[in-house]
């Protein structure tokens, strides 16, 4: 065949080979169809591992015990045990090498999160002791008369 | 060159069969990769919301906001709580402002005060991701961004994704938004970091009314799949066939 008539196909394999190559360059081994059934699953099979390496801010109750454990023993037999520590105190992520990390929040906006009265049939929320926040004390912070750790109104 | 009509007939026979065959067919697989192919995992992750539990507290937004790198300001986030009130004339208001991320502190809902009297039902619809089974979201990737985990989890590839949004679209429950640092998709992912280290979601934990669970469908123990498999538990759209794996007590028709 004539050379004017092949040249063009040479130019088109090169391109394909280049974009091929660029391909297996740029594309990551473990890119690939990781399901046999009809969705085939293409992803990067090693985004599952970045993902499970993301730090962990909230440690929970039991992290907290392993200094204080007095303070989680006390907060045990409250009224409020079922509130995790860092829900006011903050996450404990960075707390145990730099205790100034902890932002804890003291605030009547969060006693309110549960105690602002919602007259509520057929949820929880209408059986915890709820006040009305514009007529109760509004100028006030809750920490003034009541001990969040053991909020006893007998004993306030 | 002769050929015959007989020959001509089984040549043609033989070619199309094995033009039909794809190279893939004379593979041979290892059972560790049939069991893989098949997505034949001990751990199928679920969550079980109980709607009687929740009071609206918001605490598991702002944790999980926290936890998961969401900025607070911002009205994105991967959980939320709804808040819905039928009233005695049927007519049911529903809302959820900046995702119930500071917790419900007045009855008044769009600016309009309801009588505690002519209330009928009032209660509040924690939602997340239903990491479905069969996931719209993970369909219409165009690019493989987005994936299912096998243990049932669906992902986003942050290095991947060019922030097309057709998932955020294609989701019937709402759960996908456009994270506003990293540019791209982003859901909840379960707190996979979490999960698969043995601890459980920063909501579930940061819920003081045990209204938020989540466990292992695949194990016969777990609390939570008792729950799904011997109690009368409902699950949101499903309509849309996606095979939600977010369970509901207490679920109510005018939840949407």
């Amino acid at each position: 065949m004539r050379n004017h008539v092949l040249r063009p196909l040479y130019v088109a394999l090169g391109v394909v080979a280049l974009i091929l190559l660029a391909r297996s360059m740029i594309v990551p081994p473990d890119f690939k169809a990781q399901r046999g059934d009809f969705t085939f699953g293409f992803h990067r099979a090693s985004n599952v591992d970045e993902w499970k390496a993301v730090p962990i801010k909230y440690r929970g109750k039991e992290s907290c015990a392993e200094c204080h454990e007095e303070n989680v023993e006390e907060h045990a037999s409250s009224p409020h045990s079922t509130i995790e520590c860092e829900n006011c105190h903050g996450p404990a992520i960075n707390h145990p090498d730099n205790p100034e990390a902890l932002e804890i929040d003291k605030s009547r906006a969060q006693c309110l999160r549960c105690h602002a009265d919602l007259p509520y049939p057929s949820s929880h929320r209408s059986e915890i002791a709820g006040i009305d926040p514009a007529d109760h004390n509004a100028s006030s912070q809750c920490i003034e008369c009541h001990q969040p750790h053991n909020p006893d109104l007998e004993n306030m | 060159m002769s050929c015959s009509r007989r020959k001509f007939l089984k040549n043609t026979l033989a070619g199309a069969v094995a033009s039909s065959l794809p190279l893939s067919a004379f593979k041979l697989l290892s059972p560790a990769e049939v069991k893989a192919a098949i997505g034949d995992a001990k751990v199928r992750w679920a969550f079980l919301v109980d709607t009687y539990k929740c009071v609206g507290c918001g605490m598991c937004v702002k944790a999980c906001k926290s936890e998961n790198d969401i900025p607070y300001n911002i009205p994105v986030t991967r959980t939320w709580v709804e808040r819905y009130v039928v009233k005695k004339n049927g007519e049911t208001l529903i809302d959820s402002p900046d995702g119930g991320r500071e917790g419900y502190t007045t009855p008044t809902i769009h600016g309009e005060k309801i009588d505690p009297d002519d209330i009928v039902k009032g209660f509040f619809v924690p939602k997340l991701c239903n990491q479905c089974e069969t996931p719209a979201c993970v369909q219409v990737c165009p690019v493989g961004a987005t994936y299912q985990t096998q243990d049932g989890v669906v992902l986003v590839d942050r290095s991947w994704c060019i922030g097309c949004g057709y998932c955020i679209m294609a989701c019937p429950f709402g759960a996908r938004f456009f994270h506003p640092i990293h540019k791209v998709a982003e859901k909840c992912t379960f707190c996979y970091h979490r999960i698969s280290n043995g601890m459980t979601t920063a909501c579930v934990q940061g819920c003081a009314f045990g209204a938020r669970q989540i466990g292992n469908l695949k194990d016969p123990e777990d609390p939570v799949t008792k729950i799904v498999m011997t109690e009368r538990v409902s699950i949101l759209k499903d309509e849309y066939g996606t095979k939600p794996q977010v369970f509901y007590i207490g679920l109510d028709a005018n939840v949407r």
